[in-house]
């Protein structure tokens, strides 16, 4: 303590200005902490200096700070002169010269980074036991169960099937999986002739809907069944979409609704314009905020996770499941070291693993 | 066989990558990133001109239909003229194509968003009918969360902290725990198409 409080004496009495290269960064900034060796300045002038010459990056009255001088290369040394004034005495210190660092690792993200190697050696782990033959059990899904109930209704009544893929972008992972389960929901009705409406609203999820649409017909060997009609872009607009959805209900009188991906307020007015028409509907989405509007308006909802399970359930591939026992030896995991560090805390060991 | 195995090494490629690509702030890494997203934009753009043309063939086809007519021929007249207004006079601030979206398109979203309060107030009812014990529960607790944050609520001891508890809670643990499974699926379902497991995006 003694020795911060002579060291800071010193350091006062003679000023400083000191460089100081981040890690953990693109290279593109460094952290300049100055002090002058006076009591107050008139003005100060805090150069930064280059081979190409010096720009003045900061002016004020301050005798100490710390700031951050940001769009540098990472490539150049750089050198910081501050100028001061007081008293009608000029004053003048310079920096050591500095590079910063452009790091090729984040040593920050490292416990992050452990999990997923963790997480990954985990599901490939289960790979490799579904490579091996090995039986694995799936506890059974209503809303799942219920999809060749649903395409079974549609058909038997002669109408035919909407599916509603969320209004989010591709970036979402929660519409791959609604894409992921629309090939098995197609597959299903091409098998008993029925037609199935993909309504789109964003550009990118209506090519690639179409393209799945096209492809699962094929691959049960009826291309004739692809009307390009039957999957279109309707709007980005949010309310303009959920407008022309719940017209398509009650127009063409839907006799299965499925409502797969990312949804926002809209969720409500599709869900319960389709419980109006009377039509089975089957929810899935990760949209914590929506989830009770599916639950209360439709038949089966699938929860969160459940959404990413649904093709693995629907395909029954080995190796697709054996993904989903890696998600619960991940959970038991958490759930092991969430309960033990709870306990660790409550006797007054702090440890949070570098995660929080 | 080519249409399938080169989309799979393509994924299987930049999956990887971009998944180092988090863990390292170099620039280089940074340039690459960027890269990423104006390819995106880019492909994006492509996707809106097919978009359009979904759209325009989709109303088209409506319109033989003389039910469904009068809406298709509102959505591409809607379609035309707000093109041939943002192309002709822009979209600044004060152009027709800004006070056509200010003073058509915003109070007609207006009134879709306004029905929701009807829609919720059907979908509560079904909600709350107390036939089973989790229902019950849930009339319950509903009727504490709403009661305490009226004025009412407010007086009556104990009822705010309550409302606290439900929503830090139990509310806040089923969040979480619905939270933890959405991240968990999010990368096992990611590593899936990486690794070419899942290839239903491709169509199976």
């Amino acid at each position: 303590m003694k020795l911060i409080l002579l060291l800071s004496l010193f350091m006062q009495t003679k000023g400083f200005v000191k460089v100081t290269a981040p890690k953990n960064t693109d290279g593109s900034y460094l952290i300049v902490q100055y002090r002058v060796p006076v009591a107050a300045v008139d003005s100060l002038f805090l150069y930064r200096v280059t081979g190409k010459g010096k720009k003045l990056i900061y002016t004020g009255t301050e005798t100490s700070k710390s700031l951050s001088d940001m769009g540098l290369n990472y490539k150049n040394h750089y050198k910081y002169t501050l100028v001061y004034y007081s008293n009608n005495s000029k004053g003048e210190m310079s920096s050591a010269l500095v590079k910063p660092v452009a790091s090729w690792f984040d040593t920050s993200a490292f416990p992050l980074f452990l999990v997923v190697i963790l997480y990954t050696g985990m599901l490939l782990f289960y790979l490799q036991s579904a490579r091996s033959g090995k039986e694995l059990y799936l506890r059974p899904i209503a809303g799942l169960q219920a999809v060749d109930e649903a395409v079974g209704r549609a058909t038997e009544m002669g109408r035919p099937i909407l599916y509603v893929p969320g209004l989010s972008s591709l970036s979402d992972v929660a519409t791959i999986a609604a894409l992921n389960i629309l090939s098995h929901v197609t597959k299903k009705a091409g098998e008993y002739e029925t037609k199935i409406i993909v309504p789109n609203s964003d550009p990118i999820v209506y090519t690639i809907s179409r393209e799945i649409v096209k492809e699962s017909y094929y691959s049960i060997g009826r291309p004739d069944l692809f009307d390009t009609d039957d999957v279109y872009f309707v709007t980005s607009s949010q309310f303009g979409y959920a407008a022309n959805v719940s017209a398509t209900m009650i127009r063409r009188k839907t006799a299965t609704n499925f409502f797969m991906g990312m949804f926002y307020a809209e969720s409500l007015i599709l869900s319960e314009t389709g419980a109006s028409t009377g039509a089975i509907q089957i929810a899935g989405t990760d949209a914590v905020t929506q989830l009770p509007f599916f639950i209360v308006t439709c038949d089966y909802t699938l929860m969160g996770e459940e959404l990413y399970a649904a093709s693995a359930y629907l395909s029954k591939d080995p190796m697709l499941t054996s993904t989903l026992k890696g998600q619960d030896a991940m959970k038991i995991v958490i759930l092991v070291t969430a309960i033990t560090l709870s306990i660790l805390e409550l006797f007054g060991v702090h440890i949070t693993l570098g995660l929080f | 066989m080519l249409q399938k195995k080169v989309p799979l090494a393509i994924v299987f490629v930049f999956g990887i990558v971009s998944t180092v690509q988090y863990f390292v702030p170099h620039p280089l890494s940074q340039a690459y990133y960027d890269l990423m997203l104006k390819w995106l934009i880019g492909v994006g753009s492509m996707a809106i001109f097919l978009a359009l043309a979904s759209f325009l063939r989709h109303h088209y086809s409506k319109l033989k239909n003389k039910k469904q007519a009068p809406y298709s021929l509102i959505a591409i007249i809607s379609f035309l003229f707000m093109s041939v207004v943002g192309f002709a006079w822009g979209t600044g601030p004060s152009s027709l194509f800004q006070k056509m979206f200010i003073y058509v398109q915003a109070p007609l979203q207006a009134t879709m968003f306004s029905l929701l309060a009807y829609f919720m107030a059907s979908a509560s009812y079904r909600a709350f009918r107390a036939k089973s014990l989790e229902a019950t529960l849930l009339l319950v607790t509903a009727f504490l969360v709403m009661f305490s944050v009226t004025t009412f609520g407010n007086y009556v001891k104990g009822v705010p902290s309550l409302l606290e508890w439900i929503m830090a809670v139990p509310n806040m643990a089923s969040k979480r725990g619905i939270a933890i499974g959405v991240s968990l699926g999010g990368i096992a379902t990611s590593l899936k198409i990486i690794l070419g497991i899942e290839r239903n995006w491709l169509g199976g």
